[in-house]
């Protein structure tokens, strides 16, 4: 062992960085140890990277959730950067004389043109304008499935209210911008939907006709300007604040830490899993491109929004069976199921039948989200300070609640297809409207019931909770005897205590593998 | 693992350096045959060496979307898999843990920062008030003015333009490529997209003309004389959402939009019957001239679109 005092006996003595050896000569240091006493002696990461090379990440799969969105964003910036190398953002007239034969001499916004362009005449273009759309549609799907179970499990509670906050408002800024993202192309299904947009701006009371005027550069369509707008808030403003969201989101992570779920060794007081070094960031970089992977074969495989079929938006044309991307689906649904109930009076109008679907219902959502936290510590008492998850069946209210609201907005989501299920079920429209304006109300309720009755069977029965096997052996007598084994069925590694990282690990001499104490990197295999 | 007394290499506070044993269980390998994973991963780095080299090839004879999907997913996907399995499977498999320490401060330090903000405001403004009611007005002002360029610069005042139209008395019906129609221009059950001489494909002025019949139509008392020879014309705008109410329904007479499925009843003044409409589709008064062109009579008796705060 070495000591401060006394320098080590022997030639090993070289391996400890930065000492001089016994001749007094400063050896030369390797050129991490010479890096990273560069940086240090600048920014001083000694301390605080070592922590957070250490920063332990808790192993449940429902972690990955928040990963999913993370990567599809990466992907998202990236193939958006790509298409923007492409796409025209003006709705100038040309004519279209490019490689897709059935548009050849049609009359078109040269933003559906370039769109068109970069599908057919780019090489793997169309790939990535696909790998993009549902890269978006990825992204907001999985911000929906990792929200749920951040609140299926309670991880918004004391102190992570904060971070629900910036979670909310991720969500709310990924709907917003997939829908604008999705109107660039200037196609006749994305152009009816800018319509709606502009009525529903219009919708609101006293301010919406010269909001809508300003927003559009005059009555709809405008004056062409909806389309560069657009384009700029899509490829600059709100993804820069996505990005500050983010970051944020991942630096109140790493300040607070990770919560995790109760088990072997797994307290309030710390966190147990992987370190981010090296395994961590192992494991998620190989993450990342598997996600890249997926969402490249979706893009090439699966066709998503094929603007060709539909051609260039004309405001007196529609196609049948429109719908919007799925994540605006529950938006469609409320304004579909929603009576027609008009406010006229004192020499105004209040078009409820489109402010109340279109305004109100996403603002009222969404200040519900943003509030969850607070209304629940309000109405349970609990102001505690949580790190462990509980399980969703341990709070059977809760875990009712949530359930009734997905349900709810499943059926709006549902109801955004009512002539599609008309058609397919050879039923009246009429019939599947009025089943939806019932259904939106029940079906939350049963659910909400059905969750709740669940929750608690499965807490009483005590059902996932597995038993120890029983073990029965016989002795030389001839007797049974039946003991309990340690291990339950299912049970593939035994988990070990956790332990902390270690700093150093203890190589005998023997090994070979240079001094007994002061190795410094753990060894990938012993 | 075994806690050994600290090196003391690292000077002070290294006491509760971890240290392990280079056998320490924690520093295995997950896999319980390290050998098979790591041929796993080998192979898998494999694919994905392949997956990338076949995009490669597939790029540079001239692409194909769904080769190029297959090839490069394919390489990415081997790629990440490895990877990650290579961390998983082949890493020290711990569990390794780190100590959680609270976020807050002693109870001392909040009230001092909480003191310094309010002690050190009020010494600002209690002393200063006047100055800061001037930098709150001029900050309002400041807030005010800036609404001008970020918001006014962007569009026109709506004035009147959501009330008109720019159908006017005498305007000539003309289809989309600008041809004026005739009385015999339309079968009866047909049905077509219009609009006023001059403003062809007008999101604003878009009108459906319709023939359910050969005679005049009568469709609201007082619309005597709207529908000459059968033919009706309707704002194609919907009275809901805005959306283009596209399909006419011969057999039962009625317009639908297929954006929220809002239900007008040709027949009768394109009264809504179904669906979130709140209001019928304004008529657009026609009349044939001497020589057989479909005109208006007047413009629109009312707004045309969905519903706002102005519209009485």
């Amino acid at each position: 062992m070495s000591s401060t005092t006394t320098p080590p006996p022997g030639p090993p003595a070289g391996s400890v960085p930065g000492v001089p050896s016994a001749d007094g000569k400063q050896k030369k240091l390797d050129p991490v140890d010479a890096g990273v006493k560069w940086l240090d002696q600048r920014l001083g990461i000694a301390k605080g990277g070592r922590t957070f090379l250490d920063k332990i990440f808790p192993d449940h799969w429902s972690f990955l959730l928040g990963e999913i969105a993370l990567y599809s964003f990466v992907i998202l910036i990236l193939t958006g950067i790509y298409l923007s190398l492409f796409y025209n953002p003006s709705t100038a007239t040309v004519v279209y004389h490019g490689a897709y034969a059935p548009l050849r001499g049609v009359r078109m916004s040269a933003a559906y043109a370039s769109t068109v362009n970069l599908s057919f005449a780019v090489r793997s273009g169309l790939v990535i304008r696909q790998m993009h759309h549902w890269a978006a549609d990825v992204f907001v799907g999985s911000i929906a499935v990792h929200m749920a179970r951040i609140f299926f499990t309670g991880a918004y509670r004391k102190p992570r209210e904060l971070n629900w906050i910036v979670g909310v408002t991720l969500l709310m800024l990924a709907i917003v911008n997939g829908f604008i993202g999705y109107s660039l192309p200037d196609d006749l299904v994305s152009g009816t939907g800018i319509r709606l947009a502009f009525s529903f701006v219009l919708s609101i009371p006293l301010v919406g006709s010269y909001l809508a005027f300003f927003v559009f550069g005059g009555n709809y369509p405008g004056n062409g300007d909806i389309i560069p707008r657009f384009f700029i808030l899509h490829v600059v403003v709100l993804p820069l604040v996505i990005l500050g969201l983010i970051a944020a989101h991942l630096g109140l992570l790493v300040r607070q830490k990770h919560t995790q779920f109760p088990g072997h060794g797994r307290t309030e007081k710390n966190v147990v899993g992987t370190p981010m070094y090296p395994a961590f960031i192992a494991k998620t970089t190989g993450y990342l491109f598997m996600i890249t992977g997926v969402l490249w074969a979706m893009g090439g495989l699966l066709q998503i929004n094929p603007i060709w079929q539909y051609g260039p938006y004309e405001p007196y044309k529609i196609s049948y069976a429109v719908q919007p991307d799925w994540y605006m689906g529950w938006l469609d649904g409320a304004l579909r199921i929603m009576p027609s109930w008009e406010f006229v009076g004192f020499g105004h109008t209040i078009p409820f039948e489109v402010f109340l679907p279109a305004i109100i219902f996403p603002g009222v959502t969404f200040t519900l989200f943003y509030a969850w936290p607070f209304i629940e510590a309000k109405l349970t008492g609990d102001r505690a300070v949580h790190h462990l998850l509980v399980r969703p069946r341990d709070r059977p209210l809760i875990t009712a609640l949530g359930a009734g609201m997905l349900a709810f907005y499943f059926t709006l989501f549902s109801a955004s297809s009512t002539d599609v299920l008309a058609n397919f079920f050879q039923i009246s429209l009429n019939s599947v409207l009025w089943f939806f304006r019932f259904a939106v109300i029940f079906v939350p309720i049963i659910v909400f019931f059905v969750a709740w009755r669940m929750c608690i069977d499965l807490s009483l029965s005590g059902a996932g909770k597995r038993k120890r096997a029983n073990i029965v052996t016989r002795s030389a007598t001839g007797e049974y005897a039946i003991t309990k084994s340690d291990r339950r069925p299912g049970d593939g590694h035994e988990e070990l205590d956790p332990e902390l990282v270690p700093t150093f690990i203890e190589v005998p001499d023997t090994v070979g593998m240079g001094e007994t104490v002061g190795v410094r990197r753990i060894p990938r295999r012993v | 693992m075994t806690q050994l007394p600290p090196p003391s290499v690292g000077g002070d506070g290294a006491e509760d350096v971890p240290v392990a044993a280079f056998d320490d269980a924690h520093l295995q390998p997950y896999a319980k045959h390290p050998r098979r994973a790591e041929i796993v991963v080998g192979a898998c780095l494999f694919v994905g060496f392949l997956g990338f080299v076949a995009y490669g090839a597939t790029y540079w004879v001239g692409g194909q979307t769904q080769v190029e999907a297959v090839t490069l997913g394919l390489g990415f996907f081997g790629f990440g898999f490895a990877m990650s399995a290579w961390g998983k499977y082949l890493m020290p498999k711990g569990p390794f843990t780190e100590d959680r320490h609270p976020v807050e401060g002693t109870e001392p330090e909040v009230q001092a920062l909480a003191a310094a903000v309010s002690e050190r405001g009020k010494m600002v403004f209690r002393r200063r008030g006047v100055l800061g009611g001037l930098l709150g007005l001029a900050g309002a002002a400041m807030g005010v003015v800036l609404a001008f360029p970020l918001l006014r610069s962007l569009g026109p005042q709506p004035m009147k333009a959501l009330d008109t139209t720019d159908w006017k008395p005498g305007a000539y019906l003309v289809d989309i490529n600008a041809r004026r129609i005739t009385v015999d221009d339309l079968e009866v059950g047909g049905a077509l997209t219009v609009f006023p001489e001059g403003f062809v494909g007008s999101a604003i002025d878009q009108t459906m003309l319709i023939r359910p019949s050969s005679v005049n139509i009568v469709t609201k008392p007082g619309r005597e004389t709207w529908g000459p020879q059968g033919y009706l014309a309707y704002s194609k705008v919907c009275t809901h959402a805005g959306c283009p109410v596209g399909l006419y329904m011969e057999q039962t007479q009625q317009l639908l939009c297929p954006c929220h499925q809002s239900l007008f009843d040709v027949l009768d003044g394109a009264q809504q019957v179904f669906g979130p409409a709140p209001r019928p589709l304004p008529q657009l008064p026609l009349y044939i001239d001497s020589l057989g062109y479909l005109r208006a009579q007047a413009p629109y008796d009312q707004p045309i679109g969905p519903g706002f705060w102005e519209r009485s």
